[in-house]
């Protein structure tokens, strides 16, 4: 086995060639701290500020609202912690959904330790979070709602623009997880009625370790870091200069390609799913079937535990990933699985395959074949399909 | 994250399958935390293990537990049988990752409810067997150790 089926961009991306070309002077040549006053520092800092432009831009925002983070999981604390601190006056609730990124969830439940009330709102089957739910959680002392644009295990995209309305009209803050969505659906933060945006570069051909928190302007929050005096006080530490500058290139070639690369995407995991729905018996399709990121397919396989099957397609040379508890560490499936009502034993069988703009049909077609033959060689040894068949024979 | 010797245990497990009409059969732990083992052993009238099989519904680890499982009881008395604890079966697979321990506590719970029906079959009692327990995670003090890992 040599060649490698990468199947897993929900986790991370390959970094683009063009994307890299453009990072590295900034590594050799022009390592100056833009922060420094020197002429040798201006290039680093008109770098940093056109890949503000460029990010801005994308999602119809001001450049002077876009803060850079050390990444995704950073700017969710940022957001969800500075506005419980700085609207503590106003109330102490806070509203989100049970399918969140751990981001977003482990953060509400450390404010809730520290005196915060928080609603988890239930999702539906598919793990759509309704507006009139959002509206009917909302209480006078409701300082926050925060809804993912797009969910990173089953790929539901949430009515983010319709709940951003309900925000607006409740004079609530409204923050949203993007970070599988960024780069990969349209987005734009005026029509959305979005207060906070968290995104995250590796999830989009840039490098790892460096996203952004957009803040619409006029909001109180503080600086979450404390140190230096860099952007504009509220984020302190040298800035990833390079980072940065990949994110801004790896965003610019997302924008300029998203159409045409979401097409042929959507296209080949339509593909993945029809082969896979047809071909394996007793699976399902987790997350809605056309309401979904383009690159994301979900499913469960009846009988059989999602870490075994990891393995097997590993040894096949092909990277997935699943909710399964094992792979986790964790006693309990996934929380998403979990929260779409699946019940333990069949969120064990989960696998997640999420695709590139350089996957191909052969690749997915062999994955699929591979699939196939592991599935029915897990479900021989399952003690679970033996009760099944011999229940049904 | 796995030893080569529970990579080779699960990618070419022994003694997968059922046994027709078997002398006892245990099936333990629980889909809820992802592991279901099915022991099945054939013991001849002189108390010894002809054969074991097993099907498991569970990880590497657990799928690997098993397969060592019935390759230690095999052949052995039901006396000796007992002697598989967890510990023999992670120590005979190189170690397990510590959250995986509970897959060698299941291995061996799965062995003790097959005797279990054995001796219930055959109305006899098998001393130091004691009733096994459906789920293992509500078995308190098991010993949990990670040695050689």
């Amino acid at each position: 086995m040599s060649r490698l089926i990468y199947l897993d961009n929900a986790a991370t991306t390959q970094v683009e060639p063009e994307v890299l070309d453009a990072m590295i002077p900034y590594f050799t040549e022009y390592y100056g701290n833009p922060s420094a006053i020197y002429t040798f520092a201006g290039k680093a800092k008109g770098a940093i500020e056109e890949a503000r432009k460029i990010l801005a831009e994308g999602i119809g925002a001001r450049p002077e609202e876009i803060f850079f983070t050390g990444g995704g999981s950073e700017s969710d604390n940022w957001a969800i912690k500075a506005t419980a601190e700085a609207y503590a006056a106003k109330g102490h609730h806070i509203i989100t959904s049970k399918i969140e990124h751990h981001a977003v969830l482990h953060t509400a439940e450390y404010l809730e330790k520290n005196g915060c009330e928080v609603t988890y709102l239930d999702v539906d089957e598919n793990g759509l979070v309704s507006p009139e739910a959002v509206k009917a959680a909302i209480r006078p002392d409701t300082i926050l709602i925060s809804i993912m644009m797009a969910n990173n295990e089953i790929g539901t995209i949430e009515p983010v623009r319709e709940i951003g309305a309900v925000a607006k009209e409740n004079g609530i803050l409204f923050h949203t997880d993007a970070v599988q969505a960024f780069g990969h659906l349209p987005i734009n933060v005026e029509e959305m009625h979005i207060d906070m945006l968290s995104a995250s570069a590796h999830k989009l051909n840039g490098p790892k370790g460096v996203g952004f928190l957009y803040i619409r302007r006029g909001l109180k929050l503080r600086s979450f870091l404390h140190g230096g005096a860099q952007e504009r006080q509220r984020r302190a530490g040298t800035h990833n200069v390079a980072g940065i500058v990949g994110m801004g290139k790896a965003a610019e070639i997302a924008f300029r390609e998203m159409e045409k690369r979401s097409a042929y995407v959507t296209e080949l995991r339509n593909h993945l799913i029809e082969r896979v729905l047809a071909e394996v018996p007793y699976t399902r399709l987790n997350g809605d079937r056309w309401n979904r990121l383009p690159g994301n397919a979900s499913f469960c396989f009846r009988f059989i535990e999602g870490e075994s099957l990891l393995i097997l397609l590993d040894q096949n040379g092909i990277c997935a990933s699943s909710g399964s508890a094992c792979t986790s560490g964790a006693l309990d499936p996934s929380h998403v699985l979990l929260a779409i009502g699946l019940p333990h034993e069949i969120a064990h069988g989960s696998l997640r395959i999420s695709l590139s703009g350089k996957t191909t049909k052969e690749e997915i077609d062999f994955t699929v074949d591979r699939i196939k033959e592991i599935v029915e060689r897990l479900r021989n040894m399952s003690p679970l399909y033996e009760d099944f068949v011999k229940k049904n024979a | 994250m796995y030893s080569e010797k529970v990579m080779d245990h699960f990618n070419n497990p022994r003694n997968v399958g059922e046994i027709e009409q078997p002398s006892g059969v245990g099936t333990v732990g629980n889909a809820k935390c992802g592991d279901i083992m099915r022991i099945y052993l054939d013991i001849d009238e002189n108390g010894v293990i002809q054969d074991a099989k097993f099907k498991t519904f569970g990880c590497g680890a657990a799928v690997a537990t098993s397969s060592m499982a019935t390759e230690l009881v095999k052949g052995k008395t039901v006396q000796e049988a007992l002697q598989v604890t967890n510990k023999a079966v992670m120590e005979a697979l190189d170690g397990l990752p510590p959250v995986k321990v509970h897959c060698s506590l299941l291995a061996e719970e799965a062995i003790h409810a097959a005797l279990w029906d054995y001796a219930e079959k055959n109305h006899i009692q098998i001393e130091g067997l004691e009733k096994p327990v459906a789920d293992i995670e509500e078995k308190e003090g098991a010993e949990e150790t990670t040695e050689g890992y």
